[in-house]
């Protein structure tokens, strides 16, 4: 009996001994720097081809990309192969503890404090040659610990949508698109009937945001270094709209049976809504007889104010060709490239240069454009998702919640995230 | 260390045995050891490194935090500890009524299907099983219609005048709704003022939310097929003889079920129960396709919190630590039941009236 567990005891350990030699050799060198991801020399090695992994919205925009990235291979002489991925950060996350990532992938602002803090990322953004052609918030939204990590690749605003037919319906002309917080709940006292409300939004940050930045407030301070969750200003945002929703005039998509702001709208459960530019492709497939128009945000207390969103274009600092991953990220954020995008699928460009063949081009979009003049970014550090989804879901109950209580539950949420 | 002579190697016709077993056994071994042992230990280690997701956790930059994971968890009092703690009340709720209702109604669908006199069994058989063999992805998708604000199930709660919720968005406890029925909306001072895992003890009472009830119904429409067919296979193995008899001593169908057929029951309620918890606590998904832990938070469960943790926080020690927190849990919770469905030997009393009435006792 004891020689047989001696046995087992032996046999086990070496089962481990193994594979923790086996995992080892895995982990490639054993000696993973840190401090590869802070400038320095890009790694050149040209023996192997560039792996560009995105999350993609559809055959358009996959087909986009992978001729965008055949473009390039075509005239770099490089090798380059796009993969559509099926859960994105899942298999970041794989290819990065596998230090096997792929070497250019699409990157969203929430991911960025994670990947940037543990080292999987290259910091390019000053090595970019095009680096001031972008828009200064969105350099900003991509900026971790003072450095800029990488390029965005386009980005959306909010702004408000508008039912023309049922505008008409109410009465209400050109002149009376609202510009004030007043002139808002006017309309959407007008608009709102038995069957339809006046306004639907999504009942989260990323679109009651937009009030409190009318009022002036955000979550955090433009650095990410101070929350500043639960100023008077965020507090004037949330309770203009709790008034909305308490009047009846504003209603949460979900709570007239839709699953996001713009699905109320193309069912006509609401007159407005408050989306971004993605609107327009599910409007165009899913609603196209829905007539709309799209117009700024009215202006709160502190003036004009809306939320970007925005992804960018992530290399990893594993990568063994970095010099040919940024050549590719800098044709891929051309003008020509991002207008081409843009015909293709629909984003808008993340630089100045090509904002007025944009605008020329698409002339009823005008305004999400006017945005990224005086858009907010959502909070950059490490955690903050949580800390919204923490939000999120105290703003389901806003209409009976103490506007005050919630944000300073999220300003001790955020505080704690930082040093 | 003197090590007797008894470790002398046994010759002859066996001798060989031992070996070819060990080879017989081996590539399942090597097989369970790579993808389970090996992968289990890695996660352990996680659960107590600084690893956060970039090369091997085995490296030598990744360091030993001790319980730092663990009590950011349990007593960290910052939002991780209250997610934690309401993805356990979410999920507490969640198994004390899918586990219960789940064994009650497949047990019920079992004796019923397995009476001689019943028409088409094989089509009931069928048609309760069904399913559990469908894909929990595409029962979530169904789901989510049915129990949309403008539904299937809301229109059929119209019909006998009821205002049915708006499922699936709805964060409301159901225990919470139910006593403000009776006009108590906010809880005594001695619930609300103190709190545990983050969350107060208010809200521990809350029940299951509307949204969260969903996915209760969800479960037992899926699971109970599986265990009825468990119940079914142990019914058949019964003998009659037994119930013959008892039959002949005057119990009714009644007596019969609780007192005969139940009790010879015993090892199959303990693995419909034990599967159960099982399956109830590591409910993943459906929250991953269905609802991502809202309306609320009122869906978060642990299995679904140690996933966010981990592929979109960049947490890996603290969502490793979730998933052995919640193991510990499940085998507490079998552990438990184990004991509660032991054979014990019956009491005197219940033995009184089959002893001989021998001496004064009568």
């Amino acid at each position: 009996m004891q020689r047989r567990n001696s046995r087992w005891l032996i046999g086990a350990g070496l089962t481990v001994v193994g594979a923790l030699s086996l995992s080892a050799c895995g982990s490639g060198s054993g000696f993973s720097s840190d401090s590869a991801n802070t400038g320095g020399e890009l790694t050149s090695d040209s023996t192997q081809g560039l792996s560009v992994l995105i999350g993609s919205s559809g055959d358009a925009e996959t087909a986009a990309v992978n001729a965008a990235v055949a473009a390039w291979s075509e005239t770099s002489g490089a090798e380059a192969e796009v993969s559509v991925a099926s859960d994105l950060n899942q298999q970041l996350a794989q290819g990065f503890a596998a230090q096997r990532p792929a070497d250019v992938f699409y990157l969203s602002t929430d991911a960025l404090a994670g990947y940037a803090s543990n080292g999987s990322l290259l910091a390019y953004g000053d090595e970019l040659a095009n680096k001031d052609d972008f828009y200064p918030s969105l350099i900003n939204a991509f900026t971790y610990d003072g450095e800029f990590y990488c390029a965005p690749k386009d980005f959306s605003t909010l702004q408000l949508l508008i039912n023309t037919d049922l505008w008409a319906e109410a009465g209400l002309t050109d002149a009376d698109i609202p510009t004030t917080w007043e002139e808002l709940a006017s309309v959407s006292t007008a608009l709102t009937t038995d069957t339809r409300v006046g306004l639907a939004v999504g009942g989260e940050y990323a679109r009651l945001g937009a009030f409190m930045a009318q009022a002036g407030g955000s979550l955090m301070n433009e650095e990410n270094t101070e929350a500043t969750a639960n100023s008077p200003e965020n507090l004037a945002g949330l309770e203009y709209a709790q008034t909305l929703l308490n009047d009846g005039v504003m209603s949460y998509a979900a709570e007239i049976g839709a699953g996001w702001g713009g699905e109320a709208f193309g069912k006509e459960l609401s007159a407005m809504t408050i989306e971004g530019n993605w609107i327009t492709g599910a409007m165009t497939n899913d609603f196209p007889d829905v007539n709309y128009t799209v117009a700024e945000l009215p202006a709160g207390p502190e003036g004009k104010g809306t939320l970007q969103f925005t992804n960018c274009w992530g290399i990893a600092a594993d990568s063994p060709n970095q010099a040919a991953a940024l050549d590719l990220v800098e044709q891929l954020t051309s003008t020509d490239a991002q207008l081409t995008f843009s015909a293709e699928f629909g984003p808008m460009p993340s630089i100045i240069s090509a904002a007025d063949d944009w605008r020329s081009a698409n002339p009823a979009l005008v305004a999400f454009l006017d945005g990224a003049e005086y858009a907010r970014d959502v909070p950059v550090i490490q955690g903050a998702a949580d800390v919204v989804s923490d939000l999120n879901a105290q703003l389901e109950s806003l209409k009976t919640g103490d506007a005050q209580q919630i944000l300073d539950s999220t300003q001790q949420n955020l505080d704690a995230l930082l040093p | 260390m003197s090590t007797p002579v008894r470790t002398q190697r046994r010759s002859g016709i066996r001798g060989g045995e031992s070996a070819s077993g060990w080879l017989f056994t081996a590539p399942m071994i090597i097989l369970l050891g790579m993808f389970l042992v090996i992968p289990v230990l890695m996660a352990l280690w996680v659960s107590f490194s600084d690893w956060n997701g970039r090369g091997s956790p085995f490296s030598g930059s990744v360091a030993f935090v001790g319980l730092d994971n663990y009590t950011a968890l349990v007593g960290g009092g910052g939002l991780a500890e209250q997610d934690f703690g309401t993805a356990l009340r979410n999920n507490a709720w969640y198994v004390l009524l899918v586990v219960p209702i789940q064994t009650m109604l497949s047990l019920f669908l079992a004796v019923l299907v397995n009476r001689q006199i019943l028409r088409g069994r094989g089509f009931f058989r069928t048609a309760f099983y069904f399913p559990s063999v469908t894909s929990s992805v595409a029962i979530t998708v169904l789901w989510l219609f049915l129990f949309s604000a403008s539904g299937a199930v809301n229109k059929l709660l119209s019909f006998i005048g009821v205002n049915g919720p708006n499922w699936f968005n709805d964060p409301s406890g159901v225990l919470h709704n139910i006593l403000a029925a009776f006009g108590i909306s906010t809880g005594p001072a001695a619930l609300t003022g103190s709190s545990f895992l983050g969350i107060s003890w208010w809200e521990w009472l809350a029940g299951p939310s509307v949204a969260m009830s969903a996915f209760i119904l969800m479960a037992v429409f899926t699971t109970s097929g599986t265990f009825m067919l468990l119940f079914i296979a142990a019914l058949q193995n019964l003998s009659g003889d037994v119930v013959e008899a008892a039959i002949m001593d005057g119990a009714n169908g009644w007596q019969r079920f609780w007192r005969v057929t139940l009790p010879q029951l015993r090892p199959t309620l303990f693995t419909v129960l034990t599967l159960g918890l099982i399956g109830a606590w590591q409910v993943f998904d459906q929250i991953y396709t269905g609802t991502q832990g809202g309306p609320g938070k009122t869906t978060l469960t642990p299995a679904y919190l140690s996933y966010q943790a981990a592929f979109t926080n960049q947490a890996w020690g603290q969502g490793a630590a979730i998933a052995f927190i919640l193991f510990v849990i499940i085998v507490f919770f079998t552990v438990f039941q184990r004991w509660l469905l032991a054979e014990r030997a019956v009491s005197a009393r219940r033995m009184r009236p089959y002893l001989p009435t021998s001496g004064g006792h009568t």
